[in-house]
C-alpha cells in the first residue's frame, strides 16, 4: 500500500524534518519515563515469578496435563447424573434470587440512612458509608465460608452469603439513587399539602423505585454467576458438583457442568436485560 | 376525564399486582428448592449473631481488642502470605493485560476487517471471562499442583477476557483520522496500531489495568480456598478449625489491604485520566 502521499512525503523528508523538529526528535523526558515504567513493570513481574517459585518444568508439565484433560473433556457428558445437576442448578438460581432479594430488603433502610439528603449529619454519613464499603470489600466466597461454619452446610448459608456480599453494594447504589432524585416533585407534593410520608411515597419513590428494581435485576444476574461457585466451599448449588467432579477427574462431566453454567448465565442475562429494558425504558449502564 | 384517570390507575394497579404475584410465586418456589422456610430462617439466623460474637473473642473469652498482640499473633506469617497474594494479583493482572492488549486490536471492529478473525477473538475473550476464575483455579490446581502458579494463571485468563473486551471497546471509540492518515501514508497493520491507535488509548488502558488490579487483589485473596496460594489458605484453615480470633484478624488485614489498594489505584487513575485530557 504505497500511495502517492508516501512518495511525496519521502521526497521532502529533509524539509519536513526541518519544519517539524518536535515530531522527528521528541523531547527525551517522557520517553525515558515510559521506558523506565515498562522496565519497572517487567522487572517486578520477573521478581514476582521468582518469589512465587515459578519454574519452566512445572509450567511445561502442567500444560501437558492440561492438554490431556482437554482431550478428555470432549465429548461433554453428564454421566447419568443429569437430574442431580438440574436440581443443583435450580438450587443455584434459587440461592441467587433469594439472596439478592434479602440483600435488597435489608439494604433499603441502610441506603436511606446513607443518603446525604436524608441524613445530613456528616459524621454519621461517613460512618455508614465506610461500613457499607467494608461489607463490600469481603468477597462472596469468604462470606460463604463464614456462613457455612456459622449455620452449617447447604443452600441457606449460600443465600446468606449472597445477601451479605450484596448488602454493601445495594446500600451504596440505593443511597446514590436517592441522592440523585429530583427535589421538584417532592416540593410539589409538599406545596399541595402533602405530609412527609406523602412526599416519600409520591415524590421520591416513583423516581427511585425503577432504578432500584433494575439494579436488583442486574445483581440477580451477576449473582447467578457467584451462586454457581459458592458450592465449592459447601454453600449449596451446582458448584458442589463441579468441585467434586474436578477432584475425581471426571473431565467430561466437568465440561458438561461448565457448559450448563454458561448457558444458564447467558439465558438469565438475556431475560434480565429484557426486563430491565422494559422497566426503565432505556438502557442503563451496568453499575461497576 | 375522571373515568380515564381511574382506568389508567386501575390498569397500572393490575400490572403492579400481577408483578407482585409473580414475585411471590417465585419466592415460594425458590424457598422450596433451596429448603429455606421462615421457621428455619428464624431458627438459624440467631447462630449467625453468635458466630460474629465469637469472632470478636480470643481463646480465653476476652474481647479481641483487649490484647492486640494475642489477636494478631501471626502477623509476620500473614503479611508474607498477603505479600504473596498481592504478587499473584499483580502477575495475573500484568500477564492478563498483555494478553488482552494483544487481542483487543484483533477484536476491534474498526481495525480488523476480517470477520472470521474478529469473531474468533471475541468468542475466545467471552469464554475467558464467563467461566469464574475460581473454577479455572480448581482445574489448574489439579494440572499444575498446589501453589501460586495455578492462582496466577486463573486470574490471568479471567483478566485476558475482561480486559480484552474493555480494551476493544476503547479501541472502537478512537478518532479514526490518525488511522486513515497512517494507512494513507502506507503504514502496515502493526504500524497503524502503534502510531495511530496506541497513543490514543494508552491512558485508558493503564487506567483499566489498575482497576483490574484492584479487582484481582480481591480475587487473589480467595484463591487459597482451593489451594492456589496466598492468604486464602490461612483464612480457610482458621475458619474450618474454628480459630475465631484468627478469622477476624485475617479478615481485617484483607479488608484493610483492599481499601488501601483501592485508594492508591483511584488516585493513580485520576492522574492518568487527567493527564490524557
Amino acid at each position: 500500500m504505497t500511495g502517492p502521499l508516501r512518495h511525496s512525503a519521502l521526497a521532502d523528508r529533509g524539509g519536513l524534518e526541518r519544519r517539524h523538529p518536535r515530531i522527528f526528535r521528541p523531547p527525551p523526558g517522557p520517553r525515558v519515563a515510559t521506558v523506565a515504567l515498562i522496565v519497572g513493570a517487567v522487572g517486578l513481574a520477573i521478581c514476582a515469578m521468582w518469589w512465587l517459585e515459578f519454574s519452566f518444568d512445572r509450567i511445561g508439565s502442567g500444560l501437558v496435563q492440561l492438554g490431556y484433560f482437554l482431550q478428555l473433556m470432549v465429548p461433554p457428558s453428564h454421566g447419568g447424573k443429569l437430574s442431580h445437576y438440574l436440581g443443583a442448578l435450580a438450587e443455584t438460581l434459587a440461592i441467587a434470587f433469594l439472596g439478592t432479594l434479602l440483600a435488597a430488603v435489608l439494604a433499603l433502610p441502610a441506603g436511606v440512612l446513607a443518603a446525604k439528603n436524608v441524613v445530613a449529619n456528616r459524621i454519621l454519613h461517613f460512618f455508614i458509608r465506610r461500613s457499607l464499603d467494608t461489607v463490600r470489600g469481603v468477597d462472596t466466597l469468604i462470606w460463604a465460608l463464614i456462613f457455612v461454619s456459622a449455620v452449617g452446610l447447604g443452600p441457606f448459608a449460600g443465600m446468606l452469603a449472597i445477601a451479605a456480599a450484596d448488602f454493601g453494594a445495594f446500600g451504596k447504589l440505593f443511597s446514590e439513587a436517592i441522592e440523585n432524585s429530583d427535589r421538584k416533585p417532592i416540593e410539589g407534593v409538599v406545596a399541595s399539602g402533602g405530609g412527609e410520608l406523602h412526599a416519600v411515597r409520591f415524590g421520591v419513590l416513583p423516581q427511585v423505585f425503577p432504578v432500584m428494581l433494575s439494579q436488583v435485576l442486574y445483581y440477580i444476574e451477576s449473582n447467578t454467576r457467584s451462586a454457581t461457585i459458592i458450592g465449592i466451599v459447601g454453600a449449596g448449588g451446582i458448584g458442589l458438583h463441579l468441585a467434586e467432579e474436578i477432584r475425581t477427574l471426571e473431565w467430561d462431566r466437568v465440561a458438561f457442568l461448565v457448559l450448563m453454567i454458561l448457558v444458564t448465565v447467558a439465558v438469565i442475562d438475556f431475560i434480565s436485560a429484557r426486563l430491565r429494558f422494559a422497566i426503565i425504558g432505556r438502557r442503563v449502564a451496568a453499575p461497576a | 376525564m375522571m373515568r380515564a384517570y381511574a382506568q389508567a390507575v386501575s390498569a397500572r394497579r393490575a400490572r403492579v399486582m400481577l408483578g407482585a404475584a409473580i414475585l411471590l410465586v417465585l419466592i415460594a418456589m425458590s424457598a422450596r428448592t433451596s429448603e429455606v422456610d421462615l421457621a428455619v430462617f428464624f431458627a438459624r439466623i440467631g447462630s449467625v449473631g453468635d458466630y460474629f460474637d465469637r469472632l470478636l473473642r480470643l481463646d480465653n473469652g476476652q474481647r479481641v481488642w483487649t490484647d492486640l498482640g494475642e489477636w494478631f499473633w501471626g502477623l509476620g506469617r500473614w503479611s508474607r502470605l498477603l505479600f504473596d497474594t498481592l504478587l499473584i494479583a499483580y502477575l495475573g493482572t500484568f500477564l492478563g493485560a498483555i494478553g488482552g492488549f494483544c487481542l483487543c486490536f484483533v477484536a476491534a471492529e474498526n481495525l480488523t476487517k476480517s470477520r472470521g478473525l474478529r469473531f474468533a477473538a471475541r468468542r475466545f475473550l467471552e469464554a475467558c471471562r464467563t467461566v469464574p476464575e475460581i473454577v479455572f483455579a480448581l482445574i489448574f490446581v489439579v494440572a499444575f499442583g498446589l501453589g501460586a502458579l495455578p492462582g496466577v494463571l486463573a486470574i490471568m485468563i479471567h483478566t485476558v477476557g475482561a480486559m480484552g473486551k474493555l480494551f476493544a471497546e476503547v479501541v472502537e471509540n478512537i478518532d479514526m483520522n490518525p488511522v486513515e492518515g497512517a494507512t494513507a501514508a502506507g503504514a502496515s497493520w502493526t504500524q497503524t496500531v502503534r502510531f495511530a491507535a496506541l497513543p490514543q488509548v494508552l491512558p485508558n488502558f493503564a487506567s483499566y489495568a489498575l482497576l483490574r488490579f484492584e479487582i484481582n487483589v480481591r480475587g487473589a485473596a480467595v484463591m487459597g480456598f482451593v489451594g492456589a496460594g496466598g492468604i486464602g489458605q490461612d483464612l480457610v484453615e482458621s475458619i474450618r478449625k474454628f480459630h475465631y480470633a484468627d478469622v477476624s484478624a485475617i479478615l481485617l488485614i484483607i479488608i484493610a489491604t483492599v481499601m488501601v489498594i483501592d485508594l492508591l489505584t483511584e488516585r493513580l487513575r485520576h492522574r492518568l485520566i487527567g493527564a490524557a485530557r
